[in-house]
């Protein structure tokens, strides 16, 4: 994918995010935030039989964060809790430069390029921050 | 100011966080170095030459700052390690034995956390109450505002002489005046106005007052807590160690040493204080607040021209300006004016209860006295670009 294209990806998931809305009390919820800087993201999570059956953010983020948490969204609905916490997994080996398996992160793969930009690695990595806490709140 | 003396201007860089810290001129480098090459050694516990003298030039220089901020006696110089210890020092070493149960303590939702925090804790384990003084329309405390939330319960007003983020000039002399007419003290946190204002704290009258060296082009890790000298005296020491007592004994029964020795236990950072001598000389000598002030305003005017800047602080007076660009998030701001290598500050700049207003989100441009309207024109051009989301990726 040329960088183009992924910028394009980027700021299109900043701009118009999916699955942007505040859920209320029938929904597991959790707030993630980067102490370094100012993201400030909540999850909300229905999970039905460790099933991903619903998932909605709101928050205050950079682009990065913000993106990232759209596309992980989409990424997420329907798999199961044992296949988002591999993704996650495999998100954060490539945004911190380790062999990672591409084939199962799909539109994720656009921040590839992230580690290029050491400032931004952890904006990258807060939403499956928040998802891994998440999904362990829900145990 | 020549910029010639800060060897940081050599770098590759256009430096606007000046709030955060500011760069050192050579002469304040040359002084830590010195100590470090000639004098390495401690003071007040040696007969030989060289800690005498050292333990000498020490005492100048606290002499020098109680001159730099015409304080009566230097005897109500503490040196500290921050701006943060001094403020720290007087909530929990004099605070927390004058307040009461259901005392009050009136500050603002503009605060740095260095004031705010302290008073939380003391909030907690002293059940005294922390009270808000509402601003005006610019986000400024005005004198009214004060008098309106003073209750028979305030002991305590605690402020920045110059706010961190909305950078406004607090009216001190006539808020002071009017607190001490009912009996409550006044804390001035004076990291940001140290370097801007000519600070006279006998003419204030404040009670105590607080600064860090390096807002000032001293060193970091150095800092000073004023206070009036009877306050001092009830103060209580937050650290023992050596230097702070007269005499103890196996017993338990200690006596302290007098103010200002008392609250300076352990080996002081002697580089740190010798480092802000220098400063405060390079600061008396070469300050221009008048070039700052024209500065900002060439700033100002030109950042207007920009459609898609929204300025939020158009008329405070101190040398700060915090903006958006529609539609972009600080931090995308910040790390795209990172690329043009101009270095700005973007969130909420440690002032956490702006949220309430609104502001919890912005880019800060922070002048000081090198700047140059140059560097301005280039983050202007920088500014200037509708693309500055993309670029930021």
């Amino acid at each position: 994918m040329n960088s183009n294209l992924k910028r394009e990806i980027i700021i299109e998931n900043n701009s118009h995010p999916f699955h942007k809305e505040t859920k209320g009390e029938e929904y597991i919820k959790i707030n993630t935030r980067n102490e370094s800087c100012i993201d400030n993201i909540n999850l909300f999570l229905k999970i039905e039989n460790n099933l991903i059956v619903d998932l909605y953010f709101d928050g205050e983020a950079c682009a990065i964060s913000t993106s990232v948490t759209s596309i992980m969204i989409k990424t997420l609905i329907g798999k199961t809790l044992d296949e988002a916490l591999v993704i996650s997994e495999e998100f954060e080996k490539m945004i911190n430069e380790q062999e990672y398996n591409k084939n199962i992160l799909g539109e994720l793969n656009v921040y590839d390029e992230i580690y290029k930009q050491p400032n931004r690695k952890n904006c990258a990595i807060l939403p499956f921050k928040g998802l891994k806490q998440i999904i362990k709140k829900s145990d | 100011m020549n910029r010639n003396d800060f060897p940081m201007l050599n770098k590759d860089l256009i430096y606007f966080d000046n709030a955060a810290t500011t760069f050192k001129p050579q002469i304040v480098i040359d002084r830590i170095n010195k100590y470090y090459i000639n004098q390495s050694v401690n003071i007040n516990r040696s007969d030989y030459d060289l800690s005498q003298e050292l333990s000498t030039e020490i005492e100048k220089i606290r002499t020098q700052v109680k001159n730099f901020i015409h304080a009566e006696d230097s005897k109500e110089i503490i040196f500290t390690s921050g701006g943060t210890h001094s403020l720290n020092m007087v909530v929990f070493g004099f605070c927390a034995s004058y307040l009461k149960p259901g005392d009050e303590v009136l500050t603002t939702e503009t605060e740095h956390a260095s004031l705010v925090l302290p008073f939380f804790e003391l909030a907690e384990t002293n059940q005294i109450k922390v009270n808000y003084i509402d601003l005006d329309k610019n986000n400024e405390v005005v004198l009214e505002n004060v008098k309106k939330a003073i209750t028979p319960k305030t002991k305590v007003i605690a402020l920045a002489h110059i706010t961190n983020v909305i950078g406004d000039v607090r009216p001190l002399q006539e808020i002071i005046e009017y607190a001490h007419l009912h009996n409550i003290l006044v804390i001035i946190d004076g990291a940001q106005s140290i370097s801007h204002l000519k600070v006279d704290v006998k003419q204030l009258d404040v009670d105590f007052y607080a600064f860090s060296g390096h807002k000032m082009m001293g060193p970091t890790g150095i800092g000073i807590l004023y206070g009036k000298y009877n306050l001092l005296e009830q103060m209580k020491p937050l650290i023992l160690g050596g230097g702070v007592s007269a005499t103890f004994q196996k017993e338990g029964q200690y006596l302290l040493k007098n103010i200002p020795e008392k609250f300076e236990a352990g080996t002081q950072n002697l580089s740190g204080i010798l480092g802000l001598g220098s400063a405060i000389e390079y600061l008396e000598k070469n300050r221009d607040e008048v070039y700052l002030q024209k500065l900002k305003k060439y700033a100002l005017s030109k950042m207007k021209e920009i459609s898609q800047i929204k300025i939020y602080n158009e008329y405070s007076k101190g040398p700060i300006i915090i903006f958006n660009v529609n539609n972009v998030f600080s931090q995308d701001t910040a790390i795209y004016l990172s690329k043009k290598k101009i270095a700005i500050r973007s969130g909420n700049h440690c002032a956490k209860l702006l949220n309430n207003l609104g502001l919890n989100n912005t880019c800060r441009l922070s002048l000081y006295f090198y700047n140059t309207k140059e560097e301005i024109d280039s983050l202007i051009k920088a500014l200037n670009n509708e693309n500055i989301l993309e670029e930021s990726l």
